[in-house]
């Protein structure tokens, strides 16, 4: 009764009666849907739909803008109140936009995370599958959906902040912006939250695990700099300078260019190291989806 | 068009499914049954691109599922009614289907209103009960409007009304052409839709074939006998030349329609009779004894390969 390979009578060669039905080798139903070559864009658009209809979506995004704006104008006024017109001489305006953007990178990580997890999370993961089985693409589409909506986010709201102080602390004694301060605040600072946002996105691919992978990405974000404040040995002086120096908040700060150290990453590094991480993250999440079962 | 060939998974030592070799054609329901843990939801992952196989090879319409550059539209599959983001509308939730696939978007409000969802398209899918979900998991198998459907249980957790529609709905779609593989662990439901039966347990093949033929072959018919005087029955019964078997309970069993013959003999020797009953062997038996060596997961309320009670509540087949 268990026999592995029983006499199969419908085999195709056999059955010539369907065989030789109308419709190829494979008849049946034809449907009046047109067929459609499905490409990137397909689940672009499929993508899209899917992280503007969830509500976690508006919360992080309106957070983060809350955060952003909110902390962004209050440096502002803070520093403007307690200024006179000289305090400020020589200082980039702009860098008061770091506070409201180290905190608001908690819901970019979120966003990221739940992006990919919480498919797992609820199953719908295999419903995407079934949909896309090419994994590369749902990979992909997800990644470039939400570094495009992370990265608009970021400039819209980090630009607004910019452009506020700017003016608001004309007349403390802080130096014009450079057209270089403009862009590294709002284009530099945009492309490596959405990068960051995207690297917390492939945690969550990889680690399946909402929770888990949040807990994970916030303890990359700040793990490093806690660690290396209560580093008060000698012997372990240069580890502490390396934690500072590369911790995520500091790398941040370089966009503003008023890092907590004169040595360590300058200028665009902050950048190239997260497109260097993610590059990797990417390959190795990759790797795992087209292995693992879903 | 599913053809499996030597389809096999591994779970380290464990052996889900082993060599399935059998394919599912057009225009007629095929059930997919066997019990609990046979394999038949890894089966059904594996033919949808979901779970690679260790072994072998599935096909759909000849193609590897991973190469359907817009699978809904071949197969449209029903595998688990939760595989949905709750937060996301019922109508969200079929317009991202459709958008991954091509499918117009008038597609969204035609399986809605098949599926009897419309006027809950706008509601969130967390606060479906299961019988909507369900349902929700029936329009996203039809949005593609595929040649191949295939349903894993799909009547379960369903109220009456809802699984008479959805074996109406089964029957319609194969009658339109297309292949319908729907998978059960009831018999007594498979008896009244499908066609073509493939048994799988401990994920083996036990059996494929035609449901006429299933049923030709084991459905056993017999005459249950109750007596105050069982010795001298016996007796009569072995002289006349019928074979009685014990059945336990004080009750005999003979093979056969022979009823009436039974009962003029134990008129003519004057035999007191309780019960002369002709009895039909449940499809449900017939299964059971077919799977009884491959059931994973015994209960343990009895002795014996199966337990006495071991779906004692379907023998009404």
């Amino acid at each position: 009764m268990s026999t592995h390979q029983p006499p199969m009578p419908q085999a195709p060669a056999a059955a010539p009666d369907w065989q030789a039905a109308p419709g190829g080798p494979y008849p049946g139903y034809t449907s009046p849907i047109p067929v459609v070559r499905t490409h990137l864009g397909h689940a672009l658009a499929s993508e899209w739909t899917k992280i503007r209809s969830v509500r976690s979506t508006m919360w992080t995004i309106g957070v983060f803008v809350l955060l952003v704006v909110g902390i962004g104008l209050l440096t502002g006024a803070l520093v403007e109140a307690n200024s006179d017109s000289t305090s400020l001489s020589g200082e980039n305006p702009l860098s008061f936009g770091f506070f409201g953007l180290l905190l608001g990178s908690i819901c970019i990580i979120t966003l990221g995370v739940l992006t990919t997890a919480s498919e797992y999370g609820t199953g719908m993961i295999r419903t995407t599958m079934t949909a896309c089985p090419s994994r590369a693409r749902v990979l992909a589409a997800k990644s470039i959906v939400f570094f495009a909506l992370a990265f608009v986010v970021t400039l819209v709201t980090s630009g607004f902040v910019a452009m506020v102080h700017a003016s608001l602390l004309g007349n403390t004694g802080a130096r014009t912006p450079t057209g270089g301060d403009w862009f590294k605040a709002t284009v530099g600072i945009s492309l490596y939250m959405a990068l960051l946002g995207l690297l917390s996105l492939l945690i969550g691919s990889v680690i399946r695990h909402s929770a888990g992978a949040i807990t994970i990405m916030i303890g990359v974000l700040l793990a490093p700099l806690v660690l290396a404040l209560f580093m008060v040995t000698e012997s372990l002086d240069k580890l502490r300078q390396w934690l500072f120096e590369y911790s995520i908040p500091n790398q941040l700060s370089v966009f503003y260019a008023n890092s907590l150290t004169e040595s360590g990453p300058s200028g665009w590094d902050p950048l190239w190291i997260m497109i260097g991480v993610t590059a990797a993250v990417y390959a190795g999440a990759y790797a795992l989806l087209q292995n693992r079962d879903v | 068009m599913i053809e499996l060939d030597g389809l096999t998974k591994r779970y380290g030592e464990k052996v889900a499914v082993d060599h399935l070799t059998f394919a599912v054609r057009p225009g007629i329901v095929t059930g997919f049954l066997g019990p609990n843990g046979a394999g038949k939801s890894t089966t059904m992952r594996m033919i949808l691109g979901l779970d690679r196989p260790t072994a072998g090879d599935v096909r759909i319409d000849g193609t590897h599922y991973d190469r359907l550059k817009d699978p809904l539209t071949y197969i449209g599959a029903l595998l688990d009614a939760k595989a949905v983001h709750g937060g996301r509308s019922a109508w969200n939730h079929l317009l991202c289907l459709a958008q991954s696939n091509g499918i117009p978007e008038r597609r969204v409000a035609e399986v809605l209103e098949t599926v009897g969802l419309t006027a809950v398209a706008r509601k969130k899918a967390k606060g479906f009960s299961y019988g909507m979900g369900q349902r929700l998991g029936i329009a996203a198998a039809l949005l593609g409007d595929p040649r191949i459907l295939m349903f894993d249980e799909p009547v379960n957790g369903l109220d009456p009304e809802g699984i008479h529609w959805i074996r109406n709905l089964m029957k319609s779609l194969a009658a339109e052409g297309r292949t319908v593989f729907v998978s059960s662990h009831l018999m007594s439901e498979m008896a009244l839709t499908a066609d073509h039966l493939v048994v799988i347990g401990q994920g083996r093949l036990l059996a494929d074939t035609s449901m006429a033929d299933f049923i030709r072959t084991n459905s056993r018919s017999y005459v249950r006998i109750r007596s105050p005087q069982p010795e001298r029955l016996l007796d009569v019964l072995h002289q006349a030349g019928i074979t009685v078997v014990e059945a336990g309970g004080g009750a005999l069993e003979v093979e056969g329609g022979k009823a009436e013959q039974i009962g003029e003999l134990a008129a003519r020797y004057g035999l007191v009779l309780h019960e002369l009953s002709p009895r039909q062997a449940s499809l449900e038996e017939a299964f059971m004894r077919l799977t009884a060596e491959a059931v994973e997961y015994h209960a343990q309320a009895g002795p014996g390969p199966v337990p006495q009670d071991w779906g004692a509540g379907w023998k009404g087949v």
